[in-house]
């Protein structure tokens, strides 16, 4: 093979695969690569072969041709050039340029006093970012130097003329113009390495990110699907794993795709439970009947952490219209919004206040929100609520005056308007009359 | 029971919701169809004809409880008689209301009667006359006021009544019956 006159040779299995060294490992493989060298006009043809990257040499295998392959040493490697953004560069195909020490006749030689550059043309569907950073990655590494310290100096021998004593020598040779030359690259080379490292870092945190981010979409979707085309009797587990994954994206910050219309996203289904027992016992302490303000304040102080938003808790309580709880939200006319115990009844309630509004002093002067607090044991602005709703079922009149705003128990229901002077015996108006009229 | 003058009040005028204008639709209707009646009644016994709405008209206010209406439910009362043809504002500005406490046909048929009576056909009066000259005392007529007076006899004139005619005073028109 023509590369034997410029290129090392490397050897390769029957089945065409590399013989690697003693501890050299694969990095990456490319297919389609031409390798191409600029200066040496009779550099050989190797055009779309294969390119191993390993710890220790780059290898271009010709596949169609098994009869060995050419190798760079990465050792011989001087200086890789960075990759070019330009705009023509983009029309091209992706390449990766670097040094090569080479002897006074081209030939590539890892203590030549020469250099010479070659050109890996990528025509694959490769990523030449991930190549190119890995390529720095192993050349930095310098494995293979390793591997000379452990031995086979025959090899460095034979290429270098034999002359050589001392496997001891690690490091290039420092003397002369490639010396002065070789430091002051080296010194570039370690400040680039660095940045080189810290967008590494980057690159590989948002690679990851991206394979992330699919995973979460991949998800999502398969979520959706299984969600419409299920009936909701599915089986168990299919059930349970799903709102495992429900829960996860929710835990990330995903809102759950599942619809209202099903069960709700599990986080609101098991904060709407909670929510039912954590309510119980303020509400029985409240009367039966708690402000949703309210509810929001002691919840969120009970938690401790990991507050609630209020619209959770709403989200929450229209849940309970979905289990079997005994609490429920109710919204007043007045837009005062109340969490009550199902089995309050506002009938009861009236039948309360119609008894407070019977009482002899109630028929002189009326009630206010706060003797209806007392009375119903609950806050005085819910009472009021109930006064208001009383009052629109016919039950109560209002009187506003300048002490204030009270209720009356209705009497008008009694009165006929053809005979005003007409007091029924039995009746509201023949009560209040009686109570009214009465010395005192 | 309470008295405004000779009046008799019913009950219901010491129940304080009764001086707040009630939201509820049922129970403000209610309310709205007593006043009227009240009101109706007051000036029906009392001869009044005219409610000046700013004005201290006995029936807006109780003292005994400590209060009276608004200008807003005073004015909602007043319009719900004016809607039933038993009252009439006198302004665009709502601020008096004639009260028709009997009607202008109702009127027309005592003027009809008093002229039977007192066997007027075929005579002649002057409009004063038949509000406050003797043949009226006792009568409803007595002491009516002037504008419902004088629409009542325009209704007889138009069914052929009597006839109206100006006087030899600018002020005072005259009247004569038809036989």
């Amino acid at each position: 093979m023509a590369a034997g006159k410029w290129l090392p040779s490397a050897q390769l299995t029957s089945s065409g695969r590399p013989v690697l060294l003693p501890g050299e490992v694969e990095c990456s493989t490319l297919s389609s690569v031409d390798l191409e060298c600029e200066e040496n006009s009779n550099f050989p043809n190797f055009k779309s072969g294969v390119l191993i990257l390993t710890t220790h040499r780059i290898l271009w295998i010709d596949e169609t041709n098994n009869k060995g392959a050419a190798s760079i040493p990465l050792g011989a490697v001087t200086h890789i050039f960075s990759l070019k953004k330009s705009i023509k560069a983009m029309f091209g195909k992706p390449k990766v340029r670097f040094q090569v020490s080479a002897a006074a006749d081209g030939r590539v030689d890892e203590k030549g006093s020469t250099s010479i550059v070659i050109t890996l043309v990528l025509r694959g569907k490769s990523d030449p970012d991930v190549f190119y950073s890995r390529f720095w990655e192993v050349w930095r590494s310098r494995s293979w130097e390793v591997l000379n310290i452990a031995g086979d100096s025959d090899s460095r021998l034979e290429r270098s003329g034999g002359s050589m004593e001392g496997s001891s020598v690690v490091r290039m040779p420092v003397v002369g113009i490639s010396g002065i030359l070789r430091k002051e690259q080296e010194l570039w080379e370690s400040t680039d390495k660095s940045l080189q490292d810290a967008f590494q870092d980057l690159n590989a945190l948002m690679s990851k990110a991206k394979e992330m981010v699919m995973l979460a979409e991949k998800m999502r979707l398969k979520l959706l699907s299984g969600s419409t085309s299920q009936a909701n009797a599915a089986n168990d587990d299919d059930t349970g794993s799903k709102q495992e994954m429900q829960d996860w994206l929710l835990s990330v910050g995903i809102v759950s795709p599942v619809t209202k219309e099903s069960a709700g996203a599990l986080y609101h289904q098991q904060l709407s439970r909670q929510l039912a027992d954590f309510v119980k016992l303020p509400l029985e302490k409240a009367g039966g009947m708690i402000a949703l303000i309210d509810v929001y304040c002691l919840f969120n102080r009970a938690r401790g952490t990991e507050l609630i938003s209020p619209e959770d808790l709403i989200q929450a309580c229209a849940l309970w219209e979905k289990f079997d709880v005994p609490v429920m939200l109710r919204k007043f006319e007045s837009g005062v919004m109340v969490i009550q115990n199902k089995s309050h009844s506002d009938e009861e309630v009236f039948a309360r206040i119609k008894s407070l509004a019977l009482r002899p002093n109630a028929l002189w002067t009326g009630i206010n929100p706060s003797d209806a607090a007392t009375t119903l044991g609950i806050a005085p602005a819910l009472a009021k609520e109930h006064l208001l709703t009383a009052e629109s079922q016919g039950l109560l009149c209002r009187d506003i005056s300048p002490e204030g705003f009270r209720f009356f128990i209705n009497v008008f229901k009694d009165i006929e308007p053809n005979n005003i002077y007409l007091v029924k015996e039995h009746g509201i108006y023949g009560t209040w009359v009686s109570a009214t009229t009465a010395p005192g | 029971m309470q008295k405004l003058g000779d009046f008799k009040l019913p009950h219901f005028f010491n129940y304080p919701p009764y001086f707040t204008l009630q939201p509820v639709k049922d129970t403000r209707q209610k309310q709205v169809q007593l006043w009227k009646e009240l009101i109706l009644d007051y000036c029906r016994t009392q001869k009044i004809f005219v409610i000046g709405l700013e004005d201290d008209f006995p029936l807006f206010s109780n003292s005994a409880i400590e209060r009276s209406l608004s200008h807003e439910a005073r004015d909602i009362f007043l319009s719900g008689l004016v809607s039933d043809g038993r009252a009439e504002w006198m302004d665009k500005g709502h601020k008096k209301c004639l009260i028709l406490w009997l009607r202008i046909q109702d009127w027309a048929d005592c003027i009809l009667r008093f002229v039977k009576d007192n066997g007027l056909e075929d005579s002649v009066m002057t409009v004063e006359e038949i509000r406050s000259g003797i043949e009226s005392r006792g009568t409803e007529l007595h002491g009516m006021h002037r504008t419902v007076l004088m629409r009542a006899l325009r209704m007889l004139e138009q069914k052929g009544k009597l006839a109206m005619f100006k006087g030899s005073s600018a002020d005072d028109e005259g009247v004569k019956f038809s036989a």
